[in-house]
């Protein structure tokens, strides 16, 4: 028996959300009383490797051929399967993403096995059940679901478990699986990416701005505040809508659900479509001008006030910080 | 040509969520059902593609009889009939098994749904799908273009997209910009009338997840206001008092 943890990676290191993911593995593995396997598939070197030993695995299976040269659902389903039936794994974790979806889809159907997505916390273990929590109705409310059978195939929500950094040096051994036929089917042409921007799933603080802010010439401030915090930058609706930023920006309903430790939301009304993608923060502060915004009803903090006067005045004290 | 375009009946976007008391049951009383806005966009794609291709749009839904006016509003923005699985969904694997044993021998070129579904937000139930039947798929998917049997399609990756090919059939979970929402014509509303509409019973399925209970976010306090003039009280607030900085 065996947990069996998928690292998903971002320019050739493992992602923070994977590492939650290999931490919560953990964890379960204490419960079942069994291993923690983390297993990658791509170009990574040793170094990147045992940041998957320090978040708790105990061994990495690194597949490096005869998959794809870009991340692929289709092919990391068919090896991961192949990898837990050979590690025997009742527990396969992953974290949420689209490529984690992707993955986790096929790959319950493969093992013929049980599945939740965007799970908030480490599952408990009741006999041959795990219960798990995730939310629902785009944040709106929670379920607990009990999943039953051999083989249960979980994705982990960003940011709901804590890292765990005292690991071990884990061991690394190098594999090779079958790759499904169907994965070819999909013919990769290129990647259009900004590169060296925090991503936005992934960060630990996102400064958000909304249609309050005029137009895209006025997206430097932004970008400013979001330098000095180590922030990814964020946008509402509209403004991807009107071309004033990518559509990888949006957040909300329709678009990118994050869940960081810090929200900040500037000349963003907070419409109920909106909070939906914001809900899982931790903190969210909002700045606007109008009091009576409906987002200081779901903010921790805020600043009534006009972003053109605020958010120069945060610039100037964020570079003392 | 036929697209399958595969649709949920969920709760308008700005509904108020609550449970009975038991927190068994989804409390509907009151709650205004649409079409998944992400199913919306792959159904205003099948119509873009109807128009260009000369295709047929089967939509699908696996749901109860009160799903049947949802359906009927597709029928409305431009597909030609509907089926319904006549079950009440009870988790993904069960929706997917449902639209796979549809699609099976139905002959369809492409089948298209949502991303994900907005109240239980799992994301997989195309993935799924395909598995089932073999056949490749992406998501989420945001630009398609078909030209003859070859599709050339943008998927949003996190920070960007990714541009790739594929052939015909496959299935694609869409989100926007894929197309722009239809508002259904005086001649769709009326002829959505008389549109087939088939009901069809359930495969069976052994399911492997039960829900136990749901439950609501606990409320939020009161948002604690800095004084425009000195922000910089908010910076010493988050990082002493929320300690997030
Ligand atoms: C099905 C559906 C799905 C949707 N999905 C999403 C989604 O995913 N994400 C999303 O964001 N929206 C979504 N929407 C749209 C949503 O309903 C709102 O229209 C949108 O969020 C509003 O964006 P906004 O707050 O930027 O703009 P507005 O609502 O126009 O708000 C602008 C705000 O800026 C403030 N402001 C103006 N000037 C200043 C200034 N100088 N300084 C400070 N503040 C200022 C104003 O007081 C106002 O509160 C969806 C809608 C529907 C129907």
């Amino acid at each position: 028996m065996s947990v069996l943890i998928f690292a998903e990676g971002v320019d050739k290191s493992i992602k923070k959300s994977s590492l939650e993911a290999v931490s919560a593995g953990f964890a379960l593995a204490q419960k079942l009383n069994t291993e923690t396997i983390a297993i990658a598939i791509g170009d990574y070197d040793a170094v990147a490797l045992q940041e998957l030993g320090k978040a708790g695995a105990t061994k990495v299976i690194h597949v490096t051929a005869g998959v794809p040269a870009y991340p692929s659902a289709l092919a990391y389903a068919s090896v991961l399967a192949g990898a837990a039936k050979e590690v025997a794994a009742s527990v396969v974790l992953l974290s949420k993403s689209a490529l984690g979806d992707g993955i986790l889809s096929r790959l319950s159907v493969q093992l013929n096995a049980a599945s939740a997505t965007g799970v908030l916390a480490v599952p408990e273990v009741s006999g041959d059940v795990l219960k798990v929590r995730k939310s629902i109705y785009t944040g709106k409310a929670f379920a607990e679901l009990s999943l039953t059978g051999a083989v249960k195939v979980i994705s982990l929500a960003k940011n709901a478990v804590p890292l765990k950094e005292d690991g071990v040096v884990a061991t690394v051994e190098s594999k090779t699986y079958t790759v499904s036929d169907l994965a070819g089917k999909l013919v990769h042409q290129k990647e259009e990416k900004a590169s060296g921007d925090i991503l936005l799933t992934e960060a630990d603080i996102v400064v958000s701005g909304g249609r309050g802010l005029k137009g895209p010439e006025n997206w430097g401030m932004i970008e400013e505040l979001a330098k000095l915090l180590g922030a990814a930058t964020g946008c509402s609706k509209p403004v991807s809508d009107l071309d004033w930023r990518p559509h990888h920006e949006h957040v909300g309903q329709t678009g990118v659900k994050v869940s960081p430790n810090l929200y900040i939301a500037v000349g963003i009304s907070g419409a109920i479509q909106h909070l939906a993608g914001v809900s899982g923060s931790k903190v969210i502060v909002v700045i606007n001008k109008d009091p009576e915004a409906p987002f200081f009803k779901a903010a921790d903090y805020g600043i009534v006030g006009d972003a053109f006067e605020v958010v120069p005045k945060l610039i100037e004290a964020a570079k003392k910080l | 040509m036929k697209i399958l375009v595969c649709i949920t009946n969920v709760p308008d976007t700005t509904s108020k969520i609550s449970f009975s008391d038991d927190k068994k049951k989804f409390n509907d009383a009151g709650v205004q059902f649409i079409i998944g806005p992400y199913d919306e966009y792959a159904l205003s794609k099948a119509v873009d593609l109807k128009e260009k291709n000369n295709a047929t749009i089967v939509v699908l839904n696996v749901g109860g009889p009160e799903t049947e006016p949802t359906i009927r509003k597709a029928l409305a923005i431009g597909a030609d009939e509907a089926i319904r699985v006549n079950a009440t969904p009870t988790d993904a694997w069960f929706v997917a098994k449902q639209i796979a044993a549809v699609a099976k021998d139905g002959g369809y070129d492409l089948i298209l749904m949502g991303r994900e579904s907005i109240d239980f937000n799992g994301g997989v139930v195309h993935g799924m799908v395909a598995e089932l039947l073999g056949l490749p798929s992406v998501s989420p998917v945001m630009k398609l273009d078909l030209e003859g049997t070859k599709a050339t399609i943008a998927k949003e990756i996190e920070g960007g997209k990714e541009l790739l090919e594929v052939s015909l059939p496959f299935v694609a979970g869409c989100q926007e910009p894929i197309s722009e929402w239809k508002i259904p014509n005086m001649r769709g509303i009326m002829s959505a009338r008389t549109k087939p509409l088939t009901v069809v019973e359930p495969v069976a399925v052994e399911g492997n997840v039960v829900y136990d209970q749901f439950s609501l976010p606990a409320p939020k306090g009161a948002v604690k206001l800095v004084d425009a003039s000195d922000p910089a009280k908010l910076f010493d607030l988050l990082k002493n008092e929320a300690k997030v900085l």
